[in-house]
C-alpha cells in the first residue's frame, strides 16, 4: 500500500497544485473587475508625500511601517545566519584574484556613482534604497573577493544596524512632531524620506554583503 | 486574450510548478529553488495586477513586490545557511 501511495503522490500533488492554480487564476480575474481605487487614493495623496514617485511614496510614507519591519527582517536574518556559526572558510584567506582586482578598478567607482544616482532618483523615478543597496552590495562583494577589504567587526555592526536605527528614531520622533506614527510633516517629508533611504541603503548593502560572507566578523564582544 | 492575462497565466504556472517541486523534491536546494519559483510567480501576478489599462499603474502592488523580493532574498539566505548547517552536523 505505501508503495502505491508513493507512486500516486506526484499525480495527487500535481492535481492539487493545478486546482490551487485554477483558484488563484479565478481570484485574479475577479480582482481585475474592481481595480483603480487604490491608484486614485495614492495619486490624490501624492503631493503631500514629499516625493513624486508613487512607489517610493507608498514604501516610505503611506506604508512606512511595512518598510520599517522589512529592514528589521533583513537584520534578523543576518543575526540568525551569524548565530548558526557555519565556520565557512574565510574569504580573505583565498588568494586575491587579479580578475576581480582589474574588474574592480573600473567598475568600483562606477558602482558607487550608480548607487548614489539610484538613491537620489528614487524620489521621482523608479529607484530607491533597495536598488541602490543591491548595487552597493555588489561593489562590497567585489572588494571582498578581490582581497582588498576586510572590514572590522565594529564597522560591520554599525553599517548593518544604522538603517534600522535611523528608521526607528524617526518613528519615535514623528509622534512628537506630527502626532502620527511615521507620519512626516508634509513640508519636510522629502528630507525625512531621503534621510531614511540613505541610512537604509548603507544597511541593505552591508546586510546583503554580510549574508554572502555568512560569517560573523571577529572582534570585540560585549 | 490580453497580454496581461498571459503574464498572469505564466505567474500561476510558475506558482504551481514551484509548489509541486517544494512538495515532491527531497533535496534542500531543490526545495529552496521551488520556493523561489513560487515567489516569482506571486510577484509576477502582483505586478500584472497593477496594470491600469493604459492609465497610471497601481503603485501599491509594486511596493509589495519590492518588499517581497527583499523578504524572499533573506528567507533564501537563511534557508541555505540552515541547509549548510544541517550538512555540517550530519
Amino acid at each position: 500500500m505505501p508503495k502505491l501511495i508513493k507512486r500516486c503522490l506526484p499525480v495527487l500533488v500535481g492535481a492539487g497544485a493545478v486546482a490551487l492554480g485554477a483558484l488563484i487564476a479565478a481570484a485574479w480575474v475577479r480582482t481585475q473587475e474592481n481595480g483603480g481605487a487604490m491608484t486614485r487614493a495614492v495619486l490624490e495623496a501624492l503631493p503631500d508625500s514629499g516625493v513624486s514617485n508613487p512607489v517610493t511614496a507608498v514604501l516610505l510614507n503611506f506604508r512606512g511601517f511595512d518598510t520599517l519591519l522589512e529592514v528589521a527582517v533583513l537584520m534578523l536574518t543576518l543575526i540568525a545566519v551569524w548565530a548558526l556559526d557555519l565556520r565557512l572558510p574565510r574569504t580573505e584567506a583565498l588568494p586575491p584574484s587579479p580578475v576581480f582586482s582589474s574588474l574592480l578598478r573600473f567598475s568600483g567607482p562606477l558602482l558607487v556613482v550608480i548607487a548614489g544616482y539610484l538613491l537620489w532618483v528614487g524620489a521621482s523615478e523608479p529607484g530607491g534604497a533597495f536598488q541602490a543597496g543591491a548595487v552597493l552590495a555588489g561593489g562590497c562583494l567585489l572588494l571582498r573577493l578581490a582581497g582588498r577589504w576586510n572590514p572590522g567587526a565594529r564597522f560591520v555592526r554599525w553599517a548593518v544596524s544604522v538603517g534600522l536605527l535611523v528608521f526607528l528614531l524617526t518613528a519615535i520622533a514623528m509622534p512628537v512632531l506630527t502626532g502620527g506614527l511615521l507620519q512626516y510633516p508634509p513640508a519636510s517629508a522629502g528630507m525625512w524620506i531621503l534621510l531614511i533611504e540613505t541610512a537604509a541603503t548603507v544597511s541593505i548593502a552591508a546586510i546583503l554583503a554580510a549574508l554572502f560572507v555568512a560569517r560573523e566578523p571577529e572582534g570585540p564582544r560585549r | 486574450m490580453m497580454v496581461a492575462d498571459l503574464y498572469a497565466l505564466v505567474g500561476v504556472v510558475l506558482f504551481v510548478m514551484g509548489l509541486s517541486a517544494l512538495i515532491l523534491r527531497s533535496r534542500d536546494l531543490q526545495r529552496i529553488l521551488g520556493l523561489n519559483i513560487m515567489g516569482t510567480g506571486v510577484f509576477m501576478l502582483l505586478v500584472t495586477s497593477a496594470h491600469g489599462d493604459g492609465q497610471a499603474a497601481d503603485p501599491v502592488p509594486h511596493a509589495m513586490v519590492l518588499t517581497g523580493i527583499v523578504v524572499a532574498v533573506s528567507a533564501t539566505a537563511f534557508a541555505l545557511a540552515l541547509s549548510l548547517a544541517r550538512e555540517r552536523h550530519k
